[in-house]
């Protein structure tokens, strides 16, 4: 335990980081993910196609590949981003990979809340003059993602664990954290590890109670 | 192997008991065991230490690093080559164990401890450093070697770093090496601008990127990575630390300790130490003085 309490800053250090990944990585996967969303449902067939060959591509790849790409290939191909240092870089490139990993799944949890909206919705809405992007954001969505509040919050609980795979790029979250503390005090691997899993589930109890309270204030009657 | 060390320990409780009842009969030949091994420092060896316990068993296991060129390597077929397994089978051929009676495990940096702690290895020889902290878990034998901390650069060395000051005066510039390690902590000294990763050679695409200009480790590791890279990387050789390579034990066997340090000092005189680093590690790097032992 006191190497625990002797690495404490190490760990929270990479606790925030992991924080930091999950908290970018989120937000732009949800913005993605009901972008993709519309596309999938749109009804211009191109537009679908790239969604569906987006979402079957990135949802079926490894994350360890995705991230693989991003800070191993992407920096051969000079894409990196620049004008920040290295390890920034590699942050930056971790969080594109994450949350273009995680958007095709949030956008299948959209797309099946929409399904489950009666399509004499939509039609409702078509029938009062709304354009398709005024039907789905005014009429289908509100409802739709109100339906799909568990599964979006079981995305974001596995977007916290996968952050972990990051710590395989060079970027020193809590796995990269825990490593360094382990080095330094292999006499307590055990007491480590625990308390770095009880960092993750800070985290993803705390969403799932928020998932619990969320879907509890816009629940609906039907 | 728990249950093993149990006994061990019991059995030289007895001994010791044995001894202070004032009780002349010790150290009695287990019989079986060759009384005229010539190489061998002390046998037969009395009953209850490691030493006999390996020695009846015929085997012995070793941990160590596959990943580690010139030192600890496995090939395809698992079975490792390098410095550090010479000297296990040095250790090894004193108990009269074949070096194929030896079973390596691997050992990497974050299971060193609890391997030798729970038993599951008896040694381990794994570019392993001797530290205060690791000595308050696990004991050490040796030093066998004196590694330091050395910095490696694309050939020609195109940034001119010349050592660790160079990255003090250069506080813009990258360098690499891995998380957690002595080297992190010795190169925080001189610069916060640091690539951490999860392996050495993980260091070597960033510096072809141009996100890194240098690794910075133990220079025996950093020519291994030189030696591989087939003339791409170069060590600028000058080493800053002292790393000396201990081989890790039980924390409370003290004999089976100073009998590993009497067979490291036998091999630095008979010259089999020095033919070990020669089939190995002394392909690429030149002939080092052997380290004197540090009997604490």
């Amino acid at each position: 335990m006191d190497a625990v309490i002797e690495n404490f800053p190490l760990l929270w250090g990479g606790f925030l980081r992991t924080l930091a990944l999950l908290g970018i990585a989120g937000v732009s996967a949800m913005l993605l993910g009901t972008l993709v969303a519309g596309m999938r449902l749109s009804p211009i067939s191109s537009m679908r196609t790239v969604a569906t060959v987006y979402t079957e591509v990135l949802r079926n790849t490894p994350l360890t590949l995705v991230l693989f790409g991003f800070a191993v290939i992407v920096p051969i191909l000079g894409l990196q981003p620049r004008g920040v240092d290295s390890q920034t870089q590699f942050f930056i490139l971790a969080a594109i990979g994450l949350s273009l990993y995680t958007s095709p799944f949030i956008a299948e949890a959209i797309r099946s809340g929409v399904n489950s909206i009666p399509v004499g919705q939509a039609e409702a809405a078509r029938s009062i003059g709304l354009g398709f992007g005024q039907t789905l954001s005014s009429v289908v969505l509100p409802q739709a993602i109100r339906m799909v509040i568990p599964p979006l919050i079981n995305v974001l609980i596995a977007l916290t664990k996968n952050t972990s795979v990051a710590g395989g790029f060079f970027v020193v979250e809590l796995i990269g954290a825990s490593r360094k503390a382990i080095n330094d005090r292999g006499d307590e691997v055990i007491a480590i590890l625990l308390s770095v899993a009880f960092f993750y589930l800070l985290v993803t109890i705390t969403l799932g109670r928020i998932a619990a309270v969320v879907e509890k204030r816009v629940a609906v009657l039907r | 192997m728990r249950f093993r060390n149990a006994l061990t320990a019991t059995a030289l409780a007895a001994a010791g008991v044995l001894v202070l009842a004032g009780c002349t009969d010790s150290a009695a030949p287990t019989g079986d065991e060759p009384t005229e091994a010539p190489t061998s420092v002390k046998v037969p060896y009395e009953d209850g230490t490691t030493m006999a316990d390996l020695a009846d068993a015929g085997s012995i296991t070793i941990g160590t690093k596959f990943t580690q060129p010139l030192f600890g390597l496995a090939g395809p077929d698992g079975v490792p080559e390098g410095f550090d397994i010479e000297i296990g089978k040095l250790i090894a051929a004193q108990l009269d164990i074949a070096p194929e009676n030896i079973e390596w495990v691997e050992t990497v940096s974050a299971n060193r401890e609890p391997f030798i702690q729970s038993g599951q290895v008896d040694i381990v020889i794994a570019t392993y450093t001797i530290n205060d902290k690791r000595k308050e878990v696990v004991s050490f034998a040796g030093p066998y070697y004196e590694a330091g901390q050395d910095i490696l650069v694309p050939s020609g060395n195109p940034e001119g770093i010349d050592g660790p000051d160079w990255f003090a005066d250069n506080p813009d510039a990258t360098v690499c090496t891995v998380s957690g390690s002595t080297s992190l902590t010795n190169i925080q000294a001189y610069t916060t601008n640091i690539l951490e990763a999860a392996d050495y050679a993980d260091c070597l695409d960033p510096i072809r990127n141009g996100q890194a200009v240098a690794v910075t480790t133990d220079n025996v590791i950093l020519a291994g990575l030189a030696d591989q890279s087939g003339g791409e990387f170069e060590v600028v050789n000058a080493p800053f630390t002292q790393e000396p390579y201990g081989i890790g034990l039980a924390l409370d066997d003290t004999d089976f300790r100073m009998w590993i340090n009497d067979v490291l000092e036998q091999s630095y005189d008979d010259g089999s130490w020095a033919a070990a680093w020669e089939a190995t590690a002394g392909k690429v790097l030149d002939l080092p003085d052997p380290p004197a032992v540090d009997r604490y």
